[in-house]
């Protein structure tokens, strides 16, 4: 019985190609079995990632007409990039002081010296905030952007339009978003590691311990320069995973507008997962 | 001339296209007709590649779609225009950089002839006046008649227009009719029509298909339609109270026309007799 339980279900298994929801649910129905169901969701998921690597070959292909590129690339950089300067530089600007703040007060023994909140905070700004924590951030407001846009094009024919016309629309639509935002994030990241310190200093001159003198030492001692690359390589890598799962759920929207809402905030979920468990991998693959 | 050889579709078993057959000729309207769900979208999907079939070939002028590689079916589509039921027009580009879209995509032309081409398609479906408004600012009509435009702008060999009268006024869906039939005659373009509007039929339809629950049922001209002996069409026809009274209109005129011409005969035979 057991033997003739698990055939089943690793005929169900093996059904992971192509069709693959279409398979399982015509498996489900033969073999009637319960616990198919929670099969079903893993499949479901393996689905999902089968028809994103689909859906990325057909993005990272060249471009039918690489002026439109350019252009499209450009209108990405300015949506996507330019303005999502300011939120960048508010966040990072108030989580740069309370992190300099808290450290401040809770770092306060004579065993360290002072200027170790300036390290501390650095570390922290560099290595984490200004990458792993507003790649979060901005997974939210750039990832719903991207998504809801995509989205609305496919419920409203855009997307069988182009496709009509003879344009490759995932590429068309897609790679511009992915490209201009991994370009551009080594400038958010930049500016977010600059305001992160300088509310950290802002903070210091405000309250005055440590001093601004102590801040700065701290933040210039023991620094190691290849971290700040380490991020910018990080919050590239995190750029991609943000514009293109967000692209991904928009394309694969179906429905109405209840879709479009649903796929957008599918993709601020599934790519607020991977941005963590990515970070987790690259860091220990960089640093362990 | 596009041919339709046993297309069938089916989705998650239910089948909604049943062995279809059907011929489409160059340079005349082919109208697609039946009611909500029977199968006519799903139908227009498959033959421009949207839908892949379940079975069953379809022929542009002897490229047969099934089969064909991305590229080349990307290539074919070059030579198709499509008329969505919404119209799709591009939100963020205006009129008339929705019409010259393909040609920034595909054409050789230079900017300037591109334009000046833009504004030829415009012209033709009325809408120079508009060029610069975006698609937020103009009526239901007018994206239609933008979205033809832009179906038109690269000289198609393929026309679809999926539910072109969809939410229009009499007076509007008339025009947008007529624009497709000019279309149609003037460029020499196969011409597929899906609709349930018997007005379009009756207007434009020189060769028609009915098709009900996925089975093609009936097929034959649009001086045919009122007087088919199919059962399912003539209830998809007479459904509407206009053609029921048109129908009853007709007999009255029959029945007036025969005793017109009863009393005739009488006369004639009187005055026979009278000589």
């Amino acid at each position: 019985m057991e033997k003739e339980k698990r055939r089943r279900i690793f005929s169900l298994t093996i059904a992971i190609r192509g069709k693959v929801y279409q398979n399982s649910a015509w498996l489900m129905k033969r073999t009637n079995l319960n616990e198919c169901r929670n099969h079903m969701k893993i499949i479901r998921s393996l689905d999902s990632v089968g028809a994103y690597a689909l859906l990325m070959r057909r993005v990272l292909s060249v471009p039918d007409k690489f002026s439109e590129f350019i252009k499209e690339f450009m209108k990405g950089i300015y949506a996507l990039g330019v303005n999502s300067i300011w939120i960048v530089i508010i966040i990072s600007f108030f989580i740069g002081a309370v992190i300099v703040l808290q450290i401040a007060l809770n770092i306060d023994s004579p065993m360290l010296p002072r200027f170790t909140v300036g390290v501390v905070s650095r570390e922290i700004i560099l290595l984490e905030f200004s990458s792993t924590i507003m790649c979060l951030i901005l997974s939210g407001k750039v990832g719903s952007n991207v998504a809801s846009e995509i989205g609305s094009m496919r419920i409203t024919e855009q997307v069988d339009a182009l496709e009509i016309m003879g344009v490759n629309s995932a590429n068309y639509l897609i790679l511009p978003k992915i490209a201009s935002f991994v370009a551009f994030m080594p400038v958010l990241v930049i500016f977010s590691m600059f305001m992160g310190l300088f509310g950290g200093y802002i903070i210091c001159m405000v309250l005055g311990t440590p001093s601004v003198e102590t801040y700065v030492y701290g933040i210039q001692a023991f620094f190691t320069e290849s971290f700040v690359w380490y991020s910018i390589l990080k919050s590239m890598l995190f750029g991609f995973i943000i514009a293109s799962v967000a692209a991904y759920f928009g394309y694969t929207a179906k429905g109405g507008a209840l879709e479009v809402g649903r796929a957008s905030t599918n993709s601020v979920v599934i790519n607020s997962i991977l941005i963590l468990v990515t970070d987790l991998v690259f860091t220990q693959l960089a640093m362990g | 001339m596009i041919e339709v050889k046993n297309l069938s579709k089916e989705f998650e078993g239910e089948i909604v296209l049943n062995n279809i057959d059907a011929t489409f000729q160059k340079g005349v309207v082919n109208i697609i007709i039946g009611k909500s769900g029977s199968g006519k979208s799903v139908m227009l999907k498959c033959l421009v590649g949207l839908i892949p079939p379940t079975s069953g070939e379809i022929f542009y002028d002897g490229r047969n779609l099934i089969g064909m590689r991305a590229g080349e079916v990307r290539r074919l589509r070059r030579d198709i225009g499509m008329l969505f039921q919404g119209a799709a027009l591009f939100d963020s580009r205006t009129v008339l950089e929705n019409v010259m879209f393909p040609l920034e995509m595909f054409s050789r032309k230079n900017k300037r002839e591109r334009r000046k081409r833009a504004e030829f398609c415009l012209e033709r479906v009325n809408l120079s006046h508009a060029a610069d408004l975006l698609p937020s600012e103009i009526s239901g009509g007018m994206k239609k008649r933008v979205a033809i435009a832009r179906a038109i702008v690269l000289n198609p060999k393929y026309l679809f227009c999926d539910e072109p009268n969809s939410g229009l006024d009499p007076k509007t869906a008339q025009m947008i009719d007529e624009l497709i039939y000019d279309i149609t005659t003037d460029f020499s373009i196969t011409t597929i029509v899906v609709s349930h509007d018997m007005n379009s039929v009756i207007n434009i339809g020189d060769n028609v298909i009915f098709i009900n629950e996925g089975i093609k049922e009936w097929e034959g001209a649009k001086t045919e339609v009122m007087n088919a002996e199919n059962e399912k069409l003539h209830d998809f026809v007479f459904a509407s109270d206009l053609f029921k009274k048109i129908k009853e209109a007709e007999g009255i005129i029959a029945e007036d026309e025969k005793v017109v011409a009863a009393k005739a005969e009488e006369g004639k035979k009187s005055d026979k007799i009278i000589n």
